[in-house]
């Protein structure tokens, strides 16, 4: 899960690194009162999205006083910034910036370690920097099993050419940043920029965070940071039911069992979308390997619960479930559903057991339900049945 | 032939009393495979009852630790079905007792437990220095040589033996493309999982595939996400001269939105099917569009 500057900067804060006094704002009163609350004097107004570039959206402000912050909060309240609406701000204090630095952790997936980067050129788009000038930019490797102890944070700062009465200072904020990382189960924990004040202070200014939802059971205090309001009610309806559901934009709703069988059946019912008005996939949906009929009712309901949806293809692979259960939890489902089930369902069931799992759907005799012999002629047919 | 297990490998079930371990414990056993026995500390001392493939009863021993078992039967693969919760002990406990090969079936292991326990078997080398224990998964359907072993849940029933060798990220996509092939018949195919941190990558596959006499084609499955088809095309353009084909899941997955496995979602520029397929491509590997045209390919490109 991506978290919001201001969920990163309370998670920061837990853990020692040092912000400055942030509060969150919903409505200009809110943002008034609380510039208020941190001094009356300069504060900066920033619109908390999950995506780069507000600053250049026009979503982050500088307000010398209440009022303004007032004025700000107005303007940028509802903004839209590359397609997400600004619902909340964070009103930080204002710093005296003497440099801007950039410093991250995050997994590195292709070497299945941990990397720490750092630069003391921050402020900018790091990836550019990272293409346009990779010599200012340190990369140091590190394993997860030894963490950033204070020679590795010093290793870093050295690397990224700081002088060594500089060191000190950072090695001790990029190791409370790798605390957070490690105590927060993150993927991700990024500083841009790490400001150093005119006072010769080390702050991270600004903050982003990603966790791992695979650690939620250890991690309570995640739930808290879940974003309901941002959620797409069909995908909070799905995660309630446990289903592994993404709302897609397209015309037929799709349920397999495994994740990458769904991804590939969306891509299949793409490509035969083409031969049908353009139809696409509505969703992904994986039901997982069980498919039992109560599972597999909660899905028919949550991707019938989506208007766009035209028809569904259910493609289901028996491997460890064999399919006569599977077909058998299909037509319990639509009994279920009853009047509820509207649409066309295509059904493509293969692998153990099949002739069983054929024969109960044929004898069942829904109106609603068409079988398909193959994934391509099942995505064919539900295609051309959206397509109506 | 085949890869990394066979007929002879001697197999211990970590979980081997929990729901998931005595159902795959059955099923494993039906497929062949020589399960020496399994643990569980609480459960030592006992024995579980099964079939062989043959419909004999077998009494399974319970031992309390990896390295307990190790020392009794000469177990030189682990499966563990294991839940999140305690699958990096599990892990650490069999890599630290210096089991060959660590089969995690495990879905929904923290990446950070993942990443320790990975680095963990790498810390633990024999006297060429390389890693003792090898581990595939976590999150994955693990391997089948068939007609001789299954470590894992890949069900035993879609094929038989035959030339092709096959590594994919997915489950069921596996089974789809088995079940495809299904008259051809596979030397090993093996799931490596579909998480951000996995042991046995596409890369350690096809080296393994490459040196195994009797596969005679590859087929390789990617999905969005992460760069390691990108990679595995750049080895395979140096190191593979036999014949693979490609297939890659997700090409119409939206930036941002993860799909399914913790590792497939298209971050940026990065990660996506299209990139894949020409990495792919450009590496000499026939793409599908889809599984039945990666199917097809293989037939053409094996004769």
């Amino acid at each position: 899960m991506d978290l919001y500057e201001y969920q990163a900067r309370d998670l920061f804060e837990a853990h020692g690194v040092p912000v400055l006094p942030g509060i969150v704002a919903h409505t200009p009163e809110e943002a008034k009162a609380a510039a208020e609350e941190i001094g009356g004097g300069i504060v900066v107004v920033k619109a908390q999205v999950k995506v780069g570039g507000r600053g250049k959206a026009g979503g982050v402000k500088l307000a010398k006083s209440p009022d303004e912050a007032y004025e700000h909060a107005q303007a940028i309240l509802g903004m839209d910034i590359k397609g997400h609406t600004v619902h909340r701000l964070l009103i930080a204090a204002g710093a005296e910036i003497a440099e801007e630095y950039y410093f991250s952790i995050l997994l590195d997936r292709a070497n299945r370690d941990y990397l720490a980067m750092c630069s003391k050129e921050g402020g900018v788009e790091i990836e550019q920097l990272a293409v346009e000038s990779p010599e200012k930019l340190a990369r140091v490797n590190f394993d997860p099993n030894d963490g950033i102890d204070a020679a590795k944070a010093a290793e870093i700062a050295e690397q990224a050419g700081f002088d060594a009465d500089e060191v000190p200072a950072l090695a001790e904020v990029f190791q409370q940043l790798w605390t957070t990382f490690q105590k927060e189960d993150a993927t991700l924990v990024e500083v841009n920029p790490l400001v150093k004040t005119a006072e010769g202070t080390i702050i991270a200014l600004d903050g982003k965070v990603s966790t791992d939802d695979n650690a939620d059971f250890r991690q309570p205090g995640h739930a808290e940071l879940v974003d309901e309001q941002a959620e797409d009610p069909l995908e909070a309806k799905a995660k309630a039911n446990d289903l592994n559901y993404v709302k897609l934009d397209g015309q037929v709703g799709i349920i397999g069992n495994g994740a990458g069988l769904v991804m590939s059946t969306l891509d299949v019912v793409a490509y035969a979308g083409e031969d049908h008005g353009g139809v696409k996939p509505a969703n992904f949906l994986d039901i997982g390997g069980g498919a039992s009929a109560e599972v597999m009712a909660n899905g028919l309901d949550v991707i019938l619960g989506d208007d766009q949806v035209e028809s569904v293809f259910v493609n289901v692979f028996g491997g460890i479930t064999s399919c006569d259960q599977v077909a058998a939890g299909i037509v319990k489902a639509l009994e279920i559903l009853g009047d509820a089930a509207t649409k066309p369902l295509v059904v493509r069931l293969d692998g153990n057991n099949v002739e069983e799992g054929r024969r109960i759907l044929a004898e069942a005799d829904h109106p609603l339900v068409t079988t398909a012999d193959t994934m391509d002629a099942g995505a064919d047919k539900a295609a051309e049945l959206a397509n109506k | 032939m085949s890869i990394y297990l066979n007929k002879d490998s001697k197999v211990i079930v970590q979980g081997i009393t929990g729901g998931e371990g005595t159902k795959h414990t059955r099923l494993m056993l039906k497929a062949g495979t020589n399960i020496v026995g399994g643990v569980n500390a609480r459960k030592a001392g006992t024995t579980v009852a099964h079939q062989d493939k043959d419909g004999v009863d077998v009494e399974l021993p319970v031992f309390g630790s990896v390295s307990e078992a190790m020392a009794e039967t000469g177990a030189d693969v682990s499966v563990a079905f294991v839940p999140p919760k305690f699958a990096k002990a599990a892990a650490e406990e069999a890599i630290e007792a210096g089991i060959g090969l660590l089969v995690v079936i495990t879905e929904g292991i923290p990446v950070q437990d993942a990443a320790e326990f990975y680095n963990l078997s790498l810390a633990r080398t024999d006297a060429d220095g390389k890693p003792v224990t090898r581990i595939i998964g976590p999150n994955c359907p693990g391997i089948i040589t068939p007609g001789e072993a299954l470590a894992g849940i890949t069900p035993a029933s879609i094929t038989d033996a035959g030339p092709i060798g096959l590594v994919s990220k997915s489950g069921t996509l596996t089974y789809q493309m088995m079940y495809e092939l299904r008259d051809i018949g596979f030397s090993t195919s093996i799931g490596i999982g579909g998480d951000p941190v996995i042991g046995t990558t596409h890369i350690d596959a096809l080296e393994a595939f490459e040196n195994d006499p009797e596969t005679k084609a590859i087929v390789m499955i990617g999905e969005i996400g992460g760069d390691a088809e990108e990679r595995a095309a750049e080895y395979i353009k140096d190191h593979v001269s036999k014949p693979v084909v490609g297939y890659v899941a997700g090409f119409t997955a939206p930036e941002g939105k993860t799909m399914g496995h913790a590792g497939a979602i298209v971050s940026g520029s990065s990660g996506t099917a299209d990139a894949k397929k020409e990495a792919l491509e450009a590496a000499g590997v026939k793409v599908g569009k889809t599984p039945s045209a990666t199917a097809d390919l293989l037939r053409e490109v094996i004769g």
